[in-house]
């Protein structure tokens, strides 16, 4: 029985995709329509009672919250495809931490200024220029504390590559993308380097052309 | 070398102390005032350089973010001590999930809830009462999630006591003690008996009983 991933087009599923195909793990998708509501209809709410994406199914075995289920996976498969764990315990922690400053530091502003920018006309909301003023100013100070961590580390965690930048991969492609602020990953010169490290991966690039993003205002 | 854990008297580093209780592994505290900006000195921003608390110092090994600091020491004592992770790689892929709804759905709100009730009158802004109602009724959809939850099974994360119950513990204080909000858990008969189970461990009232709160507003 192969793993199924549910809202395969959007952007936290994503993290479960690429981290699956990292560590060589078939899986099957099943999509759900954010816009249509399907996320809050009683069947999905069965799986997954918060209404959100993404949630899988693995036999029996239900698990949600993006970076839950890419912890499980690469640990469960600890010993095939990249290590995205580290090969200590003290190596784990660094991947931990930065992981937790992508979920409470990154993330919060960078899923801002997506629902402002990217999806505001579509839920029928005005743009809050304050807000995305705010939001960008934010991330802008986590950036630059990105960049002096990756003068000295090559990548967040340590000199390899871990769940710590995979977990950047869905929202930073639609800042540089589809919300045209590529300048603020690109004006950072070791930002800019792991960025395109970690975006040239054939993972992500397999991901980004089997589950096009749905939607930009 | 004994671990060092930064801001005891504050709430998120109470996550760290009571999983070193619980892990029985010893530790020194050292403080930081935050009403006099010690966690924005130069000398504790070369430590955790997002200005946040906690951070840990063993030896030579720093880490940051809570949530992290206690999956690694959970993991590198998972021999002693109460074990907070599951016994299976299932059972610990329950446990990130259940940690990952207490960082992303439960935190924000009763965060919130904290600055505008607790601290705005000591960092000088008026209380939002809108926001505050907001942050209530977000918290309350959240705990009726946790009831149907609960209602099935011992501890979040499944028949025994976990860091995703444990991450719960600080915050939850501040909700029924100084708040004045206990009766958004006594309203809901399993959160209810959960929270009495959790917040009597002898560790959690060690923690309470050393590291008492800073005086509230």
């Amino acid at each position: 029985m192969v793993v199924k991933v549910y809202g395969p087009a959007y952007a936290s599923p994503k993290r479960v995709l690429v981290c699956l195909i990292e560590k060589e793990v078939e899986f099957e998708t099943v999509p759900v329509d954010l816009l249509k509501g399907e996320h809050k209809d009683p069947e999905y709410l069965k799986l997954q009672p918060f209404g959100t994406v993404p949630v899988t199914q693995d036999g029996d075995y239900t698990l949600y919250e993006s970076r839950a289920i890419m912890r499980y996976y690469a640990e469960k498969y600890k010993s095939q495809g990249t290590d995205l764990l580290g090969k200590t315990v003290e190596e784990r922690g660094l991947v931990e931490n930065w992981l937790e400053v992508e979920a409470q530091s990154y993330n919060p502003p960078m899923f801002t200024l997506t629902v402002q920018i990217m999806l505001s006309s579509k839920l029928g909301l005005p743009r809050d220029e304050n807000l995305i003023k705010e939001s960008e100013e934010k991330l802008g100070k986590v950036l630059d504390i990105y960049e002096e961590r990756l003068s000295k580390s090559k990548y967040l965690a340590g000199n390899f590559f871990s769940l710590a930048d995979l977990s950047h991969l869905p929202f930073t492609q639609y800042l540089v993308d589809h919300m045209g602020k590529e300048y603020m990953i690109k004006s950072r010169k070791h930002v800019s380097a792991w960025w395109d490290d970690i975006s040239s991966r054939p993972s992500w690039q397999k991901v980004l052309q089997l589950y096009a993003a749905p939607f930009k205002n």
